[in-house]
């Protein structure tokens, strides 16, 4: 087969190659160019475009360089300060999985004559007895990306293949270490890759410096007014740290933000507990799903029993609410490893 | 994949080294080597290649061998022109200079223009800078103005000599003029068309020499102060010791390029016209971006292609073997629309699908043929499966489910 593997210049993509080549597919490595910003230590910086083509070139095989910055700013970066200013918790890679790398790319690759496209993932794809086929955890639970791809459709899942899903990351550096790639013990790539810079300041200044933040007050339950932080846009329903609430008094979470009062309230973990939540945007499209589902709220979550019934998930147990914006991704309660597919947590009272 | 026999149509980003210049490179890093600024006999026998290599480009562009200032590629000429005459009047003057070029010059002018807060001054449909209108843009008091000789993007060529005039007129013969002639020198005898300009950059890789390795032509007049210092080197205008194999190919290859011009043009001219029109018979929404081929160098195919993603066409090319270019490259080796086109109101649409073939002394009949097949075949290609593409993925935008 003729594959393209986009090589993001880490090592699982840098494997990724290796093994499409080593089982005997015609290999186009390429890079995708995301991002235009002033952030340069991203997924799409001149030193890992280096990488990935360096890799490639001691592969023996051919490299290019795409250029998604515009549709990346329209689907992706333009869209998360937009959540942000809305108040949600927008997840980018997830758009960037649904727009970019397996809508414009695959269509791409498709075109230009492959007859597959490979990452470097950790997840799996699996055939059922009908012939549909279905996503699955990445056989290293720790380094598991299944809760960002939910929104892959079987279309595009029938010419994607992610060779490096069966391995734990541990294989992945054994074998690119025994391949002699220059990435084998470079860094896993970390948070926002286009916001570049220390974690919490670098978010801050990058949605500052194209939206404007504004102040809010922290309320407890009784409406008392118990601190104040610089930023509602960068406030997250369950989070602890960073109110300015000082130490001392039991934990207390944010369970409530009032974006258009500017008010943030906080309370026991008790009071962030909740019996349902209504989704939106439910993917991949083509497919409906009512009843029994394991729902995992985040990248790394614990899955929970529901029942989701139209837009609405029913827990099984009180839950932890999830934020607006946030995906939600459904597992097949009788095959715990499976993405039957996925949403997202609407705005309240939406 | 290794693409199979080449069909090399990007001759205006780097081309074959000429036999001429590949025998004199040869010769020269095989002989007992001296430094050009010493005293013994080696140092004065390089002294002597590198004089006699001075004779021949200075002949070619018409100037005195005095004038010439050897360079590690164009853009160093560039960025001395612009940098070196700005600093010099600084300096004389006291006052911050002002500096001035056309939208469509390569980033080597641009940058340092856009350094010194210098004007841009727009340019017409075809990415000519209009005479007629120039002065509009001008102060009275501008210190130098740099306008290329021919774009290196779609191959319009300037009428230097009417530029050179209105803004001689306008600055009443104070600024100072440099053309960028690097795209146009295979093409062009410069010592008529650039006969009025004050400066002029050469890069030797354009036109057979080798990569690294230009030259800023300086009239003796001209205020010009060194951005490299050193050892004093070239009249105290570049300090290095000179790269004399570099210098010596860029000679020999000047020396052919200029001799067999006027039949390279012709030659070279049918080439490209047989070509475009060869695309164009065989393809419907192929559009020459410059349509009057008059305006433009002989080598230059630039054409906006329907229905197609100029990266994509690219990928198809290069996997046939044929090297052709997009837009000018970035750092990082992606394709985005070029400020040349955007200059020249080209929109994102059209230049979608922009596309540049660039021939030159090497290029053959076979190579047409063989492009012009290549190339409908891939823009059939893409367009089919853009159709499919649109078919196949339609649905409903993230519909709830």
């Amino acid at each position: 087969m003729q594959v393209m593997v986009a090589m993001s210049g880490g090592v699982d993509s840098s494997v990724t190659a290796a093994l499409c080549q080593q089982a005997g597919h015609e290999v186009v490595g390429v890079t995708l160019k995301l991002w235009g910003g002033e952030s340069d230590r991203g997924c799409c910086s001149v030193a890992d475009v280096d990488d990935a083509r360096r890799v490639a070139d001691q592969l023996g095989i051919d490299h290019h360089v795409f250029n998604y910055s515009e549709q990346f700013d329209a689907a992706v970066v333009s869209p998360y300060l937009r959540s942000h200013e809305l108040g949600l918790t927008p997840n980018p890679c997830i758009e960037c999985n649904r727009a970019i790398k397996f809508d414009a790319l695959h269509q791409r690759a498709l075109a230009l004559g492959f007859d597959a496209v490979a990452t470097g993932h950790h997840a799996r794809i699996v055939t059922r007895a009908d012939g549909s086929r279905r996503l699955r955890r990445g056989a290293d639970e720790a380094k598991d990306q299944s809760y960002v791809l939910y929104m892959i459709g079987e279309q595009v899942l029938a010419s994607t293949m992610f060779p490096v899903g069966d391995l734990d990351k541990g294989e992945v550096r054994r074998l690119a270490g025994e391949l002699g790639l220059r990435t084998a013990v470079k860094p896993d790539s970390q948070d926002v890759c286009f916001i570049a810079g220390e974690r919490s300041r670098a978010r801050e200044t990058f949605l500052g410096d194209r939206i404007g933040l504004r102040p809010a007050r922290v309320l407890d339950a009784t409406g008392d007014e118990v601190g104040r932080v610089p930023a509602i846009e960068l406030i997250t329903i369950g989070q602890r740290k960073g109110l300015g609430l000082g130490g001392g008094a039991a934990p207390r979470y944010v369970v409530d933000i009032d974006h258009r009062a500017g008010v943030v309230t906080v309370g026991e973990r008790a009071d962030l507990l909740t019996d349902t939540v209504t989704l939106q945007d439910f993917a991949p499209s083509e497919r409906s799903w009512q009843g029994a589902v394991l729902a995992q709220c985040s990248a790394h979550g614990e899955p929970q029993p529901a029942v989701l019934n139209g837009m609405v998930l029913r827990w099984d147990r009180p839950t932890k609410r999830v934020a607006p914006g946030q995906s939600v991704v459904f597992y097949d309660p009788a095959a715990p490893d499976e993405v039957i597919g996925g949403a997202m947590a609407a705005a309240v009272g939406a | 994949m290794t693409p199979s026999p080449t069909v090399y149509l990007d001759h205006a980003a780097t081309g074959p080294v000429r036999p001429e210049a590949l025998a004199a490179l040869q010769a020269w890093l095989a002989e007992p080597r001296g430094n050009p600024s010493g005293t013994h006999h080696l140092a004065r026998h390089a002294r002597r290649a590198l004089d006699d290599a001075r004779d021949v480009l200075a002949h070619a562009l018409g100037c005195g061998p005095g004038d010439l200032v050897f360079t590690a590629g164009g853009t160093e000429a560039d960025n001395l022109a612009v940098l070196g005459v700005a600093e010099a009047v600084a300096a004389r003057t006291g006052r911050a200079p002002l500096v001035a070029c056309s939208a469509v010059e390569h980033h080597a002018v641009l940058e340092p223009v856009h350094a010194l807060g210098g004007v841009v001054i727009p340019v017409d449909a075809t990415g000519r800078v209009d005479p007629g209108s120039l002065a509009e843009h001008l102060a009275a008091d501008t210190d130098l103005v740099s306008v290329m000789a021919a774009n290196n993007e779609v191959g319009t060529v300037n009428d230097l000599a009417a530029l050179t005039a209105a803004v001689a007129a306008h600055t009443d013969g104070r600024a100072r003029v440099h053309t960028d002639a690097v795209a146009a020198f295979p093409w062009l005898d410069l010592r008529q068309a650039a006969a009025g300009v004050d400066l002029l950059t050469l890069s030797a890789h354009k036109f057979g020499g080798c990569q690294g390795v230009g030259l800023l032509m300086v009239r003796p007049d001209v205020p010009l102060r060194a951005r490299l210092l050193g050892g004093g080197q070239e009249r105290d205008r570049r300090s290095g010791t000179q790269n004399v194999a570099g210098i010596v190919a860029m000679a020999a290859a000047a020396a052919v390029t200029a001799a067999e011009r006027d039949a390279t043009v012709r030659r070279v001219a049918g080439l490209r016209d047989r070509f475009v029109d060869g695309l164009r018979e065989r393809l419907d929404g192929v559009e020459e971006t410059v349509a009057d081929r008059r305006l433009k160098v002989a080598g230059n195919a630039h054409v906006c292609i329907d229905g197609v993603v100029s990266e994509e066409l690219m990928f198809l090319l290069d996997r046939s073997g044929v090297c052709a270019s997009a837009a000018s490259s970035c750092a990082s080796g992606a394709i985005s629309l070029s400020h040349v086109l955007e200059a020249m109101g080209i929109d994102r649409r059209r230049g979608a699908g922009a596309v540049r073939f660039t021939f030159g002394w090497s290029s053959t009949d076979d190579d047409v043929e063989r492009a012009v097949g290549i190339a409908v075949d891939a823009v059939c290609r893409l367009r089919s499966a853009r159709s499919v593409r649109s078919a196949r993925f339609a649905r409903p935008a993230r519909a709830a489910g």
